[in-house]
């Protein structure tokens, strides 16, 4: 029996495509993916992402705890409501999830974690919070809907209360506030701007249906994905799991060293690994027919590698994808398609922001 | 339910056929297969003049989702493509039976044909998959 969130009568209301998607059944398109792709990009789009897990860290050692929890540091955080991007490592310096932490102050945190990791996720998180006096909430009585694209704010403002709107008024990139009934974070998985809001589940779908009428398009994690992809963001259990470190994920940025006396989970492997370097990921493109896709062996000057994520990039019109390559790789690789190999070019992995191509 | 045409007859693996007369043949994929390949984003036609087998990959449809063989459905020359695909391989998706076709085929013996499911054959053979 798979897991619904609060919108899936209105995702099969709406005619979607449904998928099991870790043990939950959702929506992969509602027709095309390729127009709700276009529609990020060009006006609002807004996503069903309830299945993630949201969970709070209370307490008077909640700081300490995370300091400890994370390589990226909540020391950085002294805004209230503004928001970190890290990943929580094993002994081994791999990536066991990857997670947006909000502060609100030292003893007050949200953590947003993958829904595909959710057990392991809750269990590591409990497991790494003995010794400190700290309390580990799931909040599953939200939904969470992912409102984006360049015209995503205007629209979902017109749903906001006097007090919401003022709430957001002037809101940063990268900041979350509880403002009444809904917390309203400018933060999103697409490359674009817009919100990610918490709504009470009894209100969910009545909120998703105001979106619609505003105009917001519905979109599936189709999109989401080619959305994700072009804006160079990682997947967890893609691009990096386990046995990946963020040094080879091309998450080096969300480590932080200092101070170096902050012991965290994972610190001694990665200083070591630091040392004798690791792979790395990288973009590639493609402007050829065809599509780069998952799996697909990677040959460079100094040895091999795999492509991580790979797609049809509607934005660009043409082929991108991650792979992850041995450090020192030239501006070229070779990638075998369909049994031909085919030289292709390397690039930063980041392909359009704000709808526009950055290569 | 799919969009099956009463008119046309198809192969197991989703190709459909249409008879213009004179032993020609217009060939594309049946609503069923691109539902289940989703958007298309390319389309590899076969060149003109090709002589094709049965059976033979002639066709690749690249969707989001994976690249797909087609096959030809039936042995002759082609003597047309689709070249509007090169641009709109949405087309495929929006218009199978229509703007969507693929390539056209000059049979060798006309009478194969018949030798493909109908519409409800080819029904049957989707709803056991």
């Amino acid at each position: 029996m798979s897991n619904t969130t609060a919108l899936h009568a209105k995702h099969l209301e709406a005619g979607a495509k449904m998928v099991d998607f870790f043990g939950w059944d959702m929506p992969i398109n509602y027709g095309s993916q390729i127009e709700e792709h276009h529609a990020v990009r060009q006006d609002a789009g807004m996503f069903d992402v309830s299945h993630m897990t949201i969970v709070d860290a209370k307490g008077p050692q909640a700081k300490a705890y995370l300091q400890y929890l994370l390589a990226n540091d909540v020391a950085k955080l002294k805004d209230k409501g503004k928001a970190l991007y890290s990943g929580m490592l094993n002994e081994e310096g791999g990536v066991v999830d990857d997670l947006i932490v909000y502060h609100f102050d030292e003893t007050n945190y949200r953590l947003v974690v993958n829904s595909a990791t959710r057990e392991k996720d809750m269990d590591w998180l409990l497991s790494k919070a003995e010794g400190f006096d700290v309390t580990i909430n799931e909040r599953s009585e939200f939904a969470m809907i992912a409102v984006q694209g360049p015209n995503a704010k205007e629209k979902a403002a017109t749903l906001f209360s006097a007090a919401q709107k003022e709430a957001v008024t002037g809101m940063k990139p990268f900041f979350g506030v509880q403002a009444e009934d809904l917390f309203i974070a400018t933060t999103g998985y697409t490359g674009e701007a817009g919100y990610e809001i918490m709504v009470p589940t009894a209100q969910a779908a009545s909120f998703w249906q105001s979106l619609l009428d505003t105009g917001v398009k519905p979109c599936g994690l189709g999109a989401r994905d080619t959305l994700r992809l072009e804006a160079g963001m990682n997947l967890y259990g893609q691009d990096m799991d386990e046995t990946i470190s963020p040094l080879a994920a091309n998450m080096g940025w969300t480590i932080t060293w200092e101070p170096a006396d902050r012991d965290f989970v994972g610190r001694k492997a990665l200083e070591a690994l630091r040392e004798t370097g690791t792979d790395k990921l990288v973009g590639l493109v493609m402007t050829e027919k065809g599509v780069l896709r998952h799996g697909l062996k990677v040959k460079t000057d100094s040895g091999e590698g795999v492509i991580t994520s790979g797609t049809f990039s509607p934005t660009l019109g043409h082929s991108i994808a991650m792979a992850r390559v041995p450090s020192n790789v030239g501006d070229t690789v070779e990638v075998e398609m369909r049994k031909k190999w085919v030289t292709v070019k390397v690039v930063k992995p980041s392909f359009v922001r704000n709808g526009k191509s950055v290569l | 339910m799919s969009n099956i045409p009463t008119d046309l007859r198809y192969a197991a693996t989703h190709e459909w056929v249409r008879s213009e007369g004179d032993g020609v043949f217009t060939v594309g994929i049946s609503e069923h297969a691109q539902g289940l390949l989703g958007d298309m984003v390319f389309v590899e036609l076969p060149d003109v003049g090709d002589a094709v087998t049965t059976g033979d990959d002639v066709c690749v449809a690249e969707s989001v989702k994976a690249a797909s063989d087609v096959y030809t459905p039936i042995t002759g020359e082609v003597i047309e493509v689709n070249a509007d695909l090169e641009d709109s391989p949405e087309l495929v998706n929006s218009d199978p039976y229509g703007e969507g076709w693929m390539f056209k085929i000059k049979a060798e013996d006309p009478a194969e044909v018949e030798s493909l499911l109908d519409a409800e054959g080819y029904e049957n053979s989707i709803d056991e998959e």
